[in-house]
């Protein structure tokens, strides 16, 4: 699935010099360079997905990191992506399947490099936490085939009836006990100590509470920030390598900082070009972006005042803002209940709701869906939840379609048109609610 | 009473096949006050359960070619496969009004947030998400899927305001060891004699056992392979194959014949998967449920919405069904769109080049109508295949 970009290029880094970004990316940076050395250094490196990731518990062991959706959406971001897909094509998979896949595939069939230019290490160990997205356990099986090494399956139940319930945590304690910790053990040769664990745990709580600080910010108006373009910068840390670490408390207290600030100045989100102009359009936006065209995408939405308040993308890797964190108490059933809780775990009646909620909370003039083309896990029942969010909130939605890293579904034109009829249509119910008023 | 012949057999299992109006369960249903109807899609669910609530199980596996989508399309974008938009058509015609819940097994997103979809759009119909353990200890994945199932058994029963004995559970785990056993020795005999059992005549018979009560069903088969083994059908110079990636969106009835017409003999497949899903015969005493757990976990098919543990293992039970039933090579047939037939072939594919096995691969969707191409790819695997056996 989704999240984190490390660096913003060119002009964007002109612009951005604030701590919490300088900070990133040098969290990122010696994140790739404590990866690529691993042949020197001897470290053990465990491949897993963002939702469900157990950063907390993979540190317990010493083991690094490694997320092959963050290292495809870095290949979108380059603009490589395109032709892995092709060459994961040519080795016969799918061209109906996910791109990520197919983009990490085919990288590793052409020499798996690194954002650093050197190699990626083979994983020692894949940590298949299956929640929210099918796909998942089928890439972890061929990265296995690829990779010949152990593989440890850690079983999510779906909360197909909206609730968490005992016989799932249970189900999931019990793995996380007796199956995934010897494992890790085994594999990483350290003890398991269930301290380390706790702290960790509670250094994710800090993370956690300012990067909820940070994302509510966009209640106000202007929205200080954008939290679907920039928010995919803000969950960076979070989503990937450093949950439980100093560092990710340090980036989201500068974070916050910088927020704070923006909105005692009565400032506007920030874009690649600079602060964005007058807040025109607030909106609720659906489904992961498209990274190929990144900027592009973004500068649709900036160009004509639109700031995205909140996004269901930026909750894959956790849902944070409806309450959970880290819980230091009970650190094997809040493991549990954080893979239980993202985003695409959740049913799609809980999504509607939380889309809806969305809308009325941040004050948002409607929702915009961007589906992706070959993601089942968010597309399928997209149409359903468009019409029943515009039917709950009374506010306009529309629907782009593009793909994460498949550069040859993303039409720039058919995007841009569809965008100016939704903020035309969202001018026109102001005009007629303003002279029904 | 004389005997039914293979036509009559196969000519009543065509009708229920063709009724979308699934007029043989409304049937069922209203010839006694108080039953019930539980749809479910592919690609298994415990139908013990279901049977033993006095509940007709009845599977729902799409429109098929037959069905014109009116409504359906407006639920879903164009890379999203066929099932569930033809699914959705025959909910919202109102040809699913007599189901009073439905199952949704966990076999892939799709179907998942289909069932979230399903409780927005029939809010009065009983919509379940059933999950099924993918680890494979007893005491793991064994203690959640008991629970799980008793999950089930407690829904059902209050649907039906009477508990769910465990002595119902254990008369219906016969009923279905029975059923299988049958589809089993069916299976068997179309190894056996391929020209004997067409591979069109063995789909729709287990798609009556989708519709028909269990018992209906089994008598049904034992009818059709009385009479199958009555009368000698003509052998055709074909070539054995095993269909693989038919296992939730239906092919057409057409592409099936289509194989055979173009020299290959279907000699086993992973259509319709539910009706021998579990390999073993569940023992009739002990905890009914336990048992159906322990059987899921140990006795049940490999495919590809269930994660294999063992690297090793990976793909070989698709090397072991063409030794078992001894085909020369594997058509892969995939509906497009569809991510685990799709992500799981290459992987099939490497283990049966390891093990040496022809394969060839193409997609449908359960409203193809042209079937020229899928012919003569088919007919010029068989050729191949001929020729490299050296007939
Ligand atoms: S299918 Fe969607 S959720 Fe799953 S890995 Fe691909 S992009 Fe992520
Ligand atoms: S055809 Fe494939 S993708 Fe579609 S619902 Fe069935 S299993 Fe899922």
């Amino acid at each position: 699935m989704n999240t984190n970009v490390a660096t913003m290029k060119g002009k964007a880094a002109d612009v951005e010099k604030d701590a919490s970004m300088r900070k990133q990316k040098e969290m990122m940076a010696a994140h790739y360079d404590r990866l690529t050395a691993v042949p020197q250094t001897g470290e053990k490196v465990c491949s897993t997905f963002v939702p469900g990731n157990l950063n907390e518990l993979i540190g317990c062991f010493d083991l690094v990191n490694n997320l092959p959706e963050v290292n495809a959406i870095q290949n979108g971001l380059r603009r490589t992506s395109g032709q892995y897909v092709l060459e994961a094509e040519k080795l016969g998979h799918s061209e109906d399947v996910c791109t990520y896949v197919k983009s990490d595939i085919g990288m590793i069939a052409k020499g798996n490099i690194a954002p650093n230019g050197k190699p990626f290490p083979n994983p020692d160990v894949l940590l298949l936490s299956y929640t929210g997205c099918f796909t998942f356990m089928k890439w972890f099986e061929l990265l296995r085939e690829q990779y010949q090494c152990e593989t440890i399956m850690l079983h999510t139940p779906y909360m197909g009836d909206g609730k968490v319930t005992p016989n799932m945590i249970q189900y999931m304690v019990k793995q996380l006990r007796e199956e995934v910790i010897p494992k890790l053990e085994r594999v990483s040769g350290v003890k398991f100590d269930i301290d380390r664990l706790r702290e960790r745990l509670a250094r994710s709580a800090q993370a956690e509470e300012n990067l909820v600080h940070v994302l509510q910010s966009a209640r106000r108006r202007p929205s200080p920030i954008d939290a679907y373009f920039g928010g995919i910068y803000y969950i960076g840390p979070i989503f990937g390598a450093f949950r439980g670490t100093e560092d990710a408390i340090q980036y989201y207290r500068f974070l916050r900082e910088e927020i704070d600030a923006r909105v005692a100045a009565g400032a506007g989100p920030i874009t690649p070009e600079g602060d964005m102009g007058p807040e025109k359009y607030r909106l609720v936006v659906e489904g992961p972006p498209n990274y190929t065209n990144f900027r592009q995408f973004w500068k649709m939405f900036y160009d004509e005042g639109a700031v995205v308040v909140a996004s269901s993308y930026t909750k894959v890797g956790g849902v944070y803002d409806l309450g959970f964190r880290h819980d230091p108490q009970r650190p094997l059933e809040t493991l549990a209940e954080y893979c239980l809780g993202v985003y695409t775990n959740r049913s799609l009646p809980m999504r509607i709701e939380m889309l809806s909620n969305y809308v009325e909370e941040y004050g948002a003039d409607g929702l915009l869906i961007n589906s992706i083309k070959s993601c089942n896990s968010f597309s399928a029942g997209q149409l359903l939840m468009m019409r029943e969010v515009e039917k709950r909130t009374g506010k306009p939605a529309a629907f782009v379609e593009s793909d994460l890293v498949d550069p040859r579904y993303f039409s720039a034109a058919n995007i841009k048109n569809r965008l100016e009829s939704y903020f035309q249509m969202v001018e026109q119910r102001r005009a007629s609610a303003r002279s029904a008023a | 009473m004389t005997m039914p012949d293979t036509a009559t057999i196969v000519a009543r299992a065509s009708a229920l096949f063709e009724d979308l109006h699934f007029s043989s369960a409304r049937e069922w249903k209203s010839a006694a006050p108080g039953r019930k109807v539980i749809g479910y899609m592919p690609i298994y669910v415990p139908r013990e359960i279901i049977h033993a609530a006095g509940m007709l199980p009845l599977g729902i596996v799409g429109g098929g070619d037959q069905l014109e989508v009116i409504h359906g399309d407006a639920y879903y974008q164009s890379y999203i496969c066929r099932i569930p938009r033809s699914t959705i058509e025959l909910g919202v015609s109102g040809r699913l009004d007599f189901v009073d819940g439905m199952l949704f097994p966990s076999i892939c997103d799709v179907i998942r947030n289909l069932s979230g979809m399903w409780k927005l759009m029939f809010p009065h119909v009983y919509s379940r998400y059933f999950d099924v353990p993918q680890n494979y200890r007893d005491d793991i994945g064994g203690n959640y899927y008991a629970q799980e199932l008793a999950e089930l058994r407690d829904a059902l029963a209050e649907l039906r305001g009477a508990p769910v004995t465990d002595e119902a559970l254990r008369a219906s785990i016969v009923a279905y060891n029975d059923n299988r056993r049958l589809v089993r020795e069916l299976y068997d005999y179309r190894i056996a004699q391929p020209w004997q059992v067409p591979a069109a005549e063995v789909y729709l018979l287990m798609r009556a056992g989708l519709v028909l009560p269990v018992e209906q069903h089994s008598e049904l088969l034992r009818d059709y392979l009385a009479a199958a083994r009555a009368v000698e059908r003509p052998r055709r110079d074909n070539c054995r194959v095993v269909v693989a990636g038919v296992f939730c969106e239906q092919p057409p009835l057409n592409l099936i014949k289509s194989l055979e017409l173009a020299g290959c003999y279907v000699v086993d497949d992973d259509l319709l998967l539910v009706t021998r899903w579990l390999t073993a015969e569940v023992p009739t005493d002990g905890d009914p449920l336990q048992n159906l757990a322990l059987a899921f976990l140990h006795h049940s098919e490999s495919t590809a919405a269930k994660y294999e543990p063992n690297a090793r293992e990976k793909g070989q039970h698709l090397v072991r069904a063409v030794r078992r039933s001894k085909a020369e090579g594997v058509i892969f047939a995939s509906p497009s769109f569809c991510d685990p037939a799709l992500l799981d072939r290459p992987m099939l594919q490497h283990a049966l080049s390891e093990a040496g096995i022809p394969y060839v691969s193409f997609k449908y969707a359960e409203n193809s109508g042209q079937m020229q191409p899928i012919r003569e790819q088919a007919g010029t695997f068989a050729d191949s295949i001929k020729l490299w056996s050296g007939q």
